[in-house]
């Protein structure tokens, strides 16, 4: 057998520096890896993560390559992640990645962009804000849309705050499904919040994540918008079991999404009926 | 490419077998269990299966088991520490057709076109084929409908055809198969100048590959054909399981108390859960779609990207399929279309 060091399976050693609780189903947690390297990862790209004894599963990454550490946000759904929210500061996990095609950061120098992100697909879009916050002469307008179904389910991740309060030069609208007596802002769902904007078409580029049936509405607002297809970007979810396109779980017609995604460029993936 | 071509006269097989296991090597070989036929350890060739057309499963687990650890873990407080898998041994396939020596290279294909699977790859390396040439074939083989034939020598060592005399024509294809008869040369003859073409059986060309690969990507939209050609389908995924070129896998954890190992084992794009979220969303949530999903995988998308197809005509998956699907109608069907 090659050494082990080489084999694509075996995870690495990170240590959980930070907990943070976000909702009734999701924490935050602020990572490192054990030998002091860096994950090295792009803004919209996903690790799989270990918890010997129990499984792996795929989680995207939250945070900007800018910031040193990683963090994931993961949501109390299955075993891995129901075993993942007993953990404290300082257990460990193992770690497989980055894995796949994130934002394209790159090309989208220069742009303004529109960021629609609905409910947990909040937590990649954040990758890719922080990392345009940080670079920010780099990029145009930043403009964020961000809905979950109710107030409770909104993330405070720690700049949240600096967003609301307008500080990072973000265009930050909010809305909720159903609001409550403390909730002063937009009620509906995100695809309201798209007529409204005054955007630069030729300069917008719309990056997108978000529980399936948003995507179906997102793109007709859009659409509505005179939005060419050409400026849109999704992040899409799939049971990437490998990560490194062999185990087939996450193909999509002939593409996988753990190597040709999860970030696809609109066009790609438009007529195939599968994919969204 | 041949190298050589010799003559192993039939009663030198089990002076072979001797040879190579007194230099280290385990054979696999078809060996009957009750009506099935699989390939297993064998000390004596005197064990092995004696008349088959195919056998039950092809030799894909030698390179590809159907559940292997990746890794061994022991937890040690908070931290864990990794065993190393065992190297694995070098292996003698002896036996198979023909079909099943070409998958290898299909399997490789998934296993290598971007990152490289060591664990595969190494398996790969250890293992030699010395296929035997098919003299019979059935209804449900088609492998000249996807490029291969009888008497092909792709992905073999060693390509033995038996003769009229009984005893085999054996053509060395590669430094491996070179090696094993290195390792006997005294048992290698002077080859006859016989044809072996004469001795195969006769597939015939059941549908047309060029038209299949052309019409597939437009059939993907249609979905009466997909809903009526899977009508019958189980999910029971029994056509994975048999299938020399499939290669889907799942990784689970098997644990007790603070050690266990990590596991790949097949899995099957047939199966309701493949592409289930945790969430509940399922991408394929009906059975028409995973149907779509095994043809168009096999016949279109592994030929764009890994320029293979995922299918060498063995005919296993109707042999065995429990509601008696028949892959070879279907695929004709498609082709055939207007």
């Amino acid at each position: 057998m090659a050494e082990l060091a080489k084999s694509l399976y075996l995870p690495k050693s990170a240590t959980i520096r930070k907990v943070i609780p976000m909702t009734e189903s999701e924490k935050f947690y602020q990572l490192g890896f054990d030998d002091g390297s860096e994950l090295g990862h792009q803004p919209g790209q996903f690790v799989e993560v270990s918890l010997y004894g129990v499984g792996e599963c795929p989680i995207s990454i939250s945070s900007s390559p800018t910031a040193k550490g990683f963090d994931l946000c993961v949501r109390k759904v299955g075993r891995v992640t129901e075993a993942m929210h007993q953990l404290k500061e300082g257990s460990k996990v193992g770690i497989r990645g980055p894995f796949g095609k994130g934002f394209p950061a790159e090309a989208l120098k220069g742009k303004d962009l529109l960021f629609i992100g609905g409910g947990i697909g909040m937590v990649p879009l954040r990758s890719f804000i922080n990392y345009s916050i940080d670079r920010r002469k780099d990029y145009g307008r930043i403009i964020l849309l961000y809905g979950s179904r109710t107030p409770k389910e909104l993330f405070n991740f720690p700049e949240f705050e600096d967003w609301k309060a307008g500080k990072k030069d973000v265009e930050l609208s909010l809305s909720v499904d159903r609001g409550d007596d403390k909730w002063k802002g937009n009620v509906g769902v995100i695809t309201t919040l798209i007529p409204p904007l005054k955007l630069d078409l030729e300069k917008t580029f719309a990056i997108v994540c978000g529980p399936p049936i948003m995507y179906k509405f997102v793109l007709l607002a859009l659409e509505g918008k005179n939005f060419k297809d050409d400026h849109i970007y999704l992040s899409l979810e799939r049971r990437m079991k490998c990560g490194v396109g062999k185990c087939g779980h996450c193909q999509i017609h002939g593409y996988y999404c753990c190597q040709d995604g999860p970030v696809f460029h609109y066009p790609l993936i438009k007529n195939i009926k599968e994919a969204l | 490419m041949i190298i050589e071509k010799k003559l192993l006269k039939q009663d030198s097989v089990e002076k072979l077998f001797a040879k190579l296991k007194a230099d280290g090597r385990r054979i696999l070989a078809p060996k009957a269990q009750g009506d099935e036929i699989f390939f297993e350890q064998v000390a004596s060739a005197s064990e092995m299966a004696k008349d088959y057309i195919q056998t039950t499963l092809s030799p894909k687990g030698a390179v590809f088991p159907r559940v292997e650890a990746l890794f061994r873990y022991q937890m040690e407080g908070k931290d864990v520490k990794i065993e190393n898998n065992s190297e694995p041994q070098p292996t003698v396939i002896f036996g198979l057709r023909p079909c099943d020596a070409a998958s290898f290279a299909i399997l490789n294909s998934v296993f290598s076109w971007d990152y490289q699977d060591s664990q595969f790859k190494s398996r790969l390396a250890q293992t030699a084929a010395i296929t035997v040439s098919c003299s019979r074939a059935d209804e449900y083989c088609f492998c000249t409908s996807v490029g291969g034939s009888p008497g092909d020598t792709k992905g073999s060592d060693i390509l033995l055809t038996r003769i009229g005399s009984g005893d085999y024509l054996a053509e060395i294809l590669t430094e491996k198969g070179k090696a094993m008869v290195t390792l006997a040369p005294e048992l290698f003859a002077e080859a006859p100048s016989e044809d072996k073409e004469k001795y195969l059986a006769k597939v015939p060309v059941k549908f047309d590959l060029k038209k299949l690969t052309e019409k597939l990507p437009e059939a993907f939209n249609n979905n009466e054909l997909w809903m009526e050609q899977s009508l019958r389908c189980l999910g029971c995924g029994a056509c994975a399981f048999v299938c020399p070129a499939c290669v889907c896998f799942d990784i689970q954890d098997e644990s007790k108390r603070e050690s266990g190992v990590r596991l790949r084992c097949w899995d099957s794009c047939g199966f309701s859960l493949f592409t289930a979220h945790t969430s509940g969303h399922n991408p394929r949530p009906v059975q028409s779609q995973r149907w779509r999903q095994r043809v168009m995988h096999k016949f279109s998308y592994f030929n764009d990207r890994q320029k293979y197809l995922g299918c060498v005509g063995c005919g296993r998956c109707s042999r065995k399929c429990p509601a008696d699907m028949n892959l070879l109608e279907h695929l004709k069907a498609i082709a055939e279309a207007r």
